[in-house]
């Protein structure tokens, strides 16, 4: 029982990693309805740049603001200058686009920043905590994602930025005309999940250590986490996340051995998704014909 | 009749290659048209028929392996391995079809993605090993030309392969022209008024699915046999990524955008590399972006609007 | 008379002389240049090991720069190929059949350098040096023309299981493994040196892929077994996240590491120093960030190499003592040619190295070369880190 109950907080601990990223995932979607492949490379790209950061000699905290501050900056621009001329294009232009931002990331990150993996710090304590089963960080990193979550919620839900944000995504022509500024919204949902992604990147290096691959592995399994909840949906998204987590640890220790727990894990999603389409927590979509 | 006259002579063009060429490029020449029927096979799901794909490796993968095991544990001729990577092809994809019709969209998307993520790791499974050659892969033979010709292995087999492709490119032309394309396009533009004129939405999806993965498994059955060697690592997740990637930047729904999107993703990686050996990636990344940018409905659509340009111009 | 016959012996010998002094040529070798090929992997997920490629080119931009090998400059000429076996097959082929190399040289990876097994052997070029420690490159019957560089994966895990045998028969061990050739060799050279007893001695085996996030389920995995031993056939970055496990969890092992992870600078120091204590592995060579290295002459001697031609490496990786290695290696095998330089002298020279000391290797490991072996280095020390340096562990160990 105790080493299943280990493979669980171990679960849970790698599922806030999903989640943290998938949240990033969702943000995209909700306000421009397209799932971008680069967040998990520009999540690592902002990872980096804290870690230039600290190395230059600046404090933890000072680091981890202007690297949000960046990261923001980053993502807004690189909607305003390529996604926003993509407006009117096919869906898999778009996608193709994503994959080239993806790769250049990759490549300039190897370029720039070398591809030695560093140790990154963590602002939580660093005794050990619940018998080593989850450390501090892990803890901490999980409250993160759960604080980053309820922010998204009650910034979609209740503020009138997010409710013209929501409109966008759904209606960009009906929004113009009611005075949303589109462009703007587009660009701010742009440079939130860069943001998000950022958060996720300095709460995950610790644990994964720091490298140009650190985000790689991680992609699939938010992207799953995400459509596993339902692409629309934040709390979804970080279910999902923790679901993922944990059925990979489990699945992998008792089912099938890590051999073949990736595959097995996948089939299961596809399962779901089959038995309810739209995701555990997603709305079905009626659509008017 | 113009067209006509343009086929006939790439056809020459493409007959009289591998005798300028040196060796290597009529390899590297057979690998496109190899990537050409793998990429043909990606369009007529995604470009014709609507069906987001990000796993068709998996396919090519299953092509190349079939072929490969074939060959090296069973001795079948290189030439017989085709028929069976198509067979092999057509099943799992009409298989994979099956719970893909519940699926739209992203959700798709993400069960193709997980199916290119999950394939190395099949193939390297201890239980197959016996038969894939584990993570070591298998090595192939090179197969000689038959009957005596005098050619070399490398140009026989880039002759082999086009009579392959050609058949094969002839055989999707005549279907999407008749009324199968028709109802398969149909159902990809709007697929409640397709179901409400009596089209069998879920056959002719998961039919292309089949067909799609047929012609997919028949590329890489000819890539196996070209290269000589299978490897989990040759079929990554970035596999399925790339040739996506080429039907899109060679134009969706069209049939000489899987010629294009092969050429391109032969070729432009290695451009790539002598434009910046530190960062060649980034230029491939700077180069697809400035193609999307420019032509979002690839190369193809780029010529066809070429074409109407011209013929434009032409008119008084 | 006696001058006529005197005048013929002389030009008997001159003549002779000369056709000894007779240069031969194969492709890729002239007055002027040697040409070497090789694919690294520059990109992909073995971006890392791409390091290799670039100290290697620049050894020889530094051997250049000192007149070259014979009076010729090496043409270096290193593709691309992102760890992928068919480019590989693509680079090696453009480079035998157009680029003309002479040889092949260090390239990486196990899939990628057995894409190509066949067909080097087949043309006849000299493939040498690779860097993989498959057993597959120790094959002078069937594949003469390719020769290995590491001691190869199975050996050096048998080292480990001999080691176990003899000092802790009675352990149970716990085996973490990469999940693909570089993992499974090991994991298979270790199971032949438990021998019959591996059955009843190894309680636990998990594996990972190069892709997974972490290997902390596996770590949980493997202590729930109750093992009291584990042996880690990892690289870098798992291992650092096991260390870094082990350390949380309080479990306290005796550690195992494969060689390819056990480096104070690219590991150790991430994870943490005192978190490697007592870790247990086996060198032939000098680690870079091993303080006992400070004042050896050899030492230093890299350590400019590194910062005047590779000025933006970051030195804490295994790859760039390689990769100076190998080169001097085979900076030494073209000097033995003279100016023979046909692919089948190349290849003989390279199959009768005797007793090198290479200055980067440790006081003791030599390396040699006969055409029916084909293992450069015979024997590893064993060695455990104490928190700042690696302490040898006994006598070398011959590897069988």
């Amino acid at each position: 029982m105790n080493a299943f109950f280990a493979q669980l907080m171990s679960g849970l601990a790698t599922g806030g990693i999903y989640a943290s990223l998938a949240l990033a995932l969702v943000m995209i979607y909700r306000s421009t309805h397209h799932v971008n492949f680069a967040q998990g490379e520009m999540a690592m790209f902002s990872t980096f740049i804290a870690s230039m950061l600290l190395q230059a000699g600046w404090p933890y905290w000072a680091a981890f603001f202007a690297t949000v501050v960046i990261a923001f900056v980053m993502g807004a621009a690189i909607e305003a200058v390529l996604v926003r001329r993509l407006r009117h294009a096919p869906v898999l232009a778009i996608v193709v686009v994503f994959v080239a931002l993806l790769v250049i990331l990759h490549s300039l990150a190897g370029w720039l920043f070398g591809y030695t993996i560093r140790s990154f710090p963590s602002p939580f304590a660093e005794a050990a905590v619940a018998g080593g089963l989850l450390s501090p960080h892990q803890l901490g990193a999980i409250g993160v994602t759960l604080l980053m979550l309820a922010l998204m919620y009650l910034f979609f839900r209740y503020s009138p930025l997010g409710l013209q944000m929501r409109a966008t995504a759904e209606n960009p022509t009906s929004s113009r005309l009611v005075g949303v500024r589109v462009n703007r919204m587009l660009a701010l949902g742009w440079g939130l999940a860069g943001a998000i992604g950022a958060v996720a990147g300095m709460m995950v290096a610790p644990v994964v250590f720091l490298d140009v691959h650190m985000m790689s592995g991680v992609l699939l399994y938010a992207f799953a986490a995400a459509v596993l909840g339902g692409i629309g949906s934040a709390p979804g998204a970080v279910a999902g996340g923790f679901i993922v987590g944990v059925l990979e640890n489990l699945l992998g220790t008792y089912v099938v051995g890590a051999e073949l727990k990736l595959s097995v894990a996948l089939v299961l999603i596809i399962v779901v998704l089959v038995a309810k389409p739209s995701g555990l927590f997603g709305k079905a979509i009626v659509v008017r014909v | 009749m113009q067209k006509k006259l343009l086929f006939v002579a790439l056809l020459a063009a493409a007959c009289v290659l591998p005798f300028v060429l040196p060796s290597y490029a009529v390899f590297q020449a057979t690998m496109v048209i190899a990537y050409a029927l793998a990429l043909l096979g990606l369009n007529l799901l995604t470009g014709y028929n609507g069906q987001i794909s990000l796993g068709h490796g998996a396919f090519f993968a299953l092509g190349a392996y079939v072929a490969a095991m074939l060959m090296e544990q069973a001795g079948w001729p290189y030439w017989a391995t085709l028929p069976a990577a198509a067979l092999a092809g057509g099943v799992v994809g009409y298989l994979f079809g099956l719970p893909a019709l519940k699926l739209d969209g992203v959700y798709l998307a993400l069960a193709t993605f997980a199916l290119g993520v999950a394939t190395p790791q099949l193939l390297k499974y201890k239980g197959f090993e016996a038969w894939t050659g584990g993570s070591q892969g298998l090595v192939l033979a090179k197969p000689e030309a038959p009957f005596g010709l005098p050619l070399n292995s490398d140009q026989w087999l880039y002759f082999f392969s086009l009579a392959v492709a050609i058949a094969l490119f002839a055989a999707a032309r005549n279907l999407l022209r008749g009324s199968a394309g028709l109802r398969v396009v149909a159902v990809r533009d709007h697929a409640i008024a397709a179901q409400a004129m009596g089209i069998d939405n879920a056959r002719v999806k998961t039919l292309t699915f089949g067909i799609s993965a047929m012609y997919t498994s028949v590329g890489g059955a000819l890539s196996a046999i070209v290269v000589q060697f299978v490897a989990p690592d040759s079929f990554s997740v970035f596999l399925s990524i790339t040739l996506l990637v080429g039907a899109v930047v060679g134009g969706l729904a069209s049939l000489s955008g899987a010629l294009y999107g092969a050429l391109f993703i032969q070729f432009v990686p290695q451009l790539a590399e002598q434009v910046s050996k530190a960062a060649p990636w980034a230029v491939y990344g700077a180069i697809l972006l400035a193609l999307m940018l420019v032509w979002p409905t690839g190369m193809a659509g780029g010529a066809a609007r070429l074409q109407t340009w011209f013929n434009r111009r032409r008119q008084p | 008379m006696k001058t006529i016959i005197f005048g013929l012996a002389a030009a008997l010998a001159l003549a002779c002389g000369s056709a000894a002094a007779q240069k031969k040529y194969d492709p890729g070798a002239s007055d002027t240049e040697i040409r070497i090929g090789q694919t690294m992997p520059y990109s992909g997920s073995a971006s890392i090991y791409g390091e290799v490629g670039k100290t290697q080119a620049a050894y020889f931009r530094m051997l250049n720069e000192q007149g070259g090998v014979n009076g010729r400059k090496i043409n270096f000429i290193s593709l691309d190929d992102a760890y992928s076996p068919p480019k590989t097959v693509e680079g090696v082929r453009k480079l035998v059949e157009q680029e003309q190399v002479l040889l092949l040289y260090g390239m990486f990876g196990t899939a990628t350098n057995t894409a190509i097994h066949r067909y080097v052997n087949a043309k006849k070029v000299p493939h040498l040096l690779l860097l993989t420690g498959a057993s597959k490159w120790n094959d002078p019957k069937a594949h003469p023309w390719s020769m290995g560089f590491y001691p190869d994966y199975p050996s050096e895990a048998r080292v480990y299981a001999r080691q176990i045998l003899e000092q802790r028969p009675n352990a149970k061990i716990a085996v973490l493994y990469q999940n693909d050739d570089y993992g499974r060799d090991y994991l298979k050279g270790f199971k032949e040196g438990l021998g019959a007893k591996a059955k009843g001695m190894i309680v636990s085996e998990a594996s990972y892929e190069v892709t997974d996030p972490t290997v902390d389920s596996q770590i949980v995995q493997l202590k729930g077994s109750g093992a009291d031993v584990l042996v880690s056939f990892s690289t870098a970055k798992a291992a650092i996240q096991t260390l870094r496990k082990l350390h949380d969890t309080g479990w306290k092992p005796t550690h195992y590491l494969a060689q390819g992870a056990a480096l104070i600078g690219a590991v150790f120091n991430p994870a943490g120093p005192e978190k490697a204590i007592g870790v247990i592995s086996t060198a032939y060579s000098k680690d870079p960030n091993d303080t006992q290295w400070e004042n050896d002459a050899a030492f230093r001697e890299w350590l400019a190499f590194m910062k005047k031609y590779r000025p933006e490496a970051d030195l804490r990786l295994g790859s760039h003592v390689y990769a100076y290695s190998s080169a001097r290696l085979m900076t030494d095998i073209l000097r033995a040619c003279g100016d023979n330089l046909t692919r089948e002298n190349v290849l003989r020279q390279a199959a009768a190295i005797k007793a090198v000391q290479l200055p980067m290797f440790l006081p003791g490991v030599v390396v040699s070369s006969s055409p029916d072996d084909y293992r450069l280095i015979k024997s590893l020390q064993p060695v455990q880190f104490d928190g700042k340096r690696w302490t040898r562990l006994g006598a070398f160990v011959p590897i069988f």
